[in-house]
């Protein structure tokens, strides 16, 4: 038999679970996705920079830049950049696939974005490792990218 | 795929310059994610896959899904080491393909 005090505990318990579940369902499915696609190499933090708008009522069509840190040569060079979106309803976004012959990691493309949220590149290098970065963008006027 | 595809590349370039090149595809991009008025979900319909080639060399390859905008637009850079011809070739799910191609030369 629960007494009053442990009953209370288990309330608070599973409603904690059920707000965790609740908010953090999109955002690991990001994480999951983009794990897979870099193979479940450790993910390093700096040297990737995206670039969206802070603010943007035009959720259809986000401008995206991202560029790398490389010197894009035959024995440093970024292989492949996995760009995934958090809140979405379908987390991935594109991936894009370089090489040598780009002399400069820079790519730029539109997005859709259903809602305020962060947005996360990770860029496979050519030595294995794998760096991320991370960029926000808010959404206003309501319609999403869904419309 | 309702198809116009467009292309920016500079017609010349220095020995070993990087260009910058961009191209655009008018198609949809259907995501998958809409419904209808009476709740039916709109099928998935993308330009999956975009590749550009160079003297047939891949330079960029782009794997699009659904987080991309309709009427996809993608920059990207190349660096020039001889003359030769850009092929800029997209692929529908549904197989259907459609390119353009550009001359740049080496001055």
């Amino acid at each position: 038999m629960l007494s009053r005090r442990e009953l209370l505990l288990w309330m608070v318990a599973l409603s904690a679970a059920g707000w965790l579940r609740d908010t953090e369902a999109a955002p690991r499915e990001a994480k999951q996705l983009l794990a897979k696609l870099t193979g479940g190499a450790e993910q390093l933090k700096g040297g990737v920079t995206i670039t969206l708008p802070a603010v943007t009522d035009q959720a259809r069509h986000v401008p995206m830049r991202i560029s790398v840190e490389s010197p894009m040569t035959e024995d440093d060079h970024v292989k492949a950049i996995h760009v995934v979106a958090e809140r979405n309803p379908t987390p991935a976004i594109a991936s894009f696939h370089l090489s040598p012959a780009n002399g400069k990691a820079e790519i730029s493309t539109r997005i859709r974005l259903i809602k305020t949220q962060i947005v996360v590149a990770a860029a496979q290098m050519s030595d294995g490792s794998v760096r991320i970065g991370k960029a926000r963008c808010k959404i206003t006027g309501g319609a999403g990218a869904c419309g | 795929m309702r198809n116009s595809i467009h292309v920016k590349a500079p017609r010349t370039a220095a020995k070993n310059e990087v260009v910058r090149l961009m191209t655009k595809l008018n198609h949809p991009m259907e995501s998958g994610w809409r419904r209808t008025l009476d709740g039916k979900a709109v099928p998935k319909a993308l330009a999956g896959r975009f590749v550009c080639l160079f003297n047939g060399r891949e330079v960029f390859r782009a794997d699009l899904d659904a987080g991309t905008a309709s009427d996809p637009y993608l920059s990207f850079h190349a660096r020039i080491a001889e003359s030769g011809v850009f092929r800029f070739l997209w692929t529908g799910e549904d197989g259907s393909a459609i390119e353009k191609q550009a001359r740049i030369e080496v001055v």
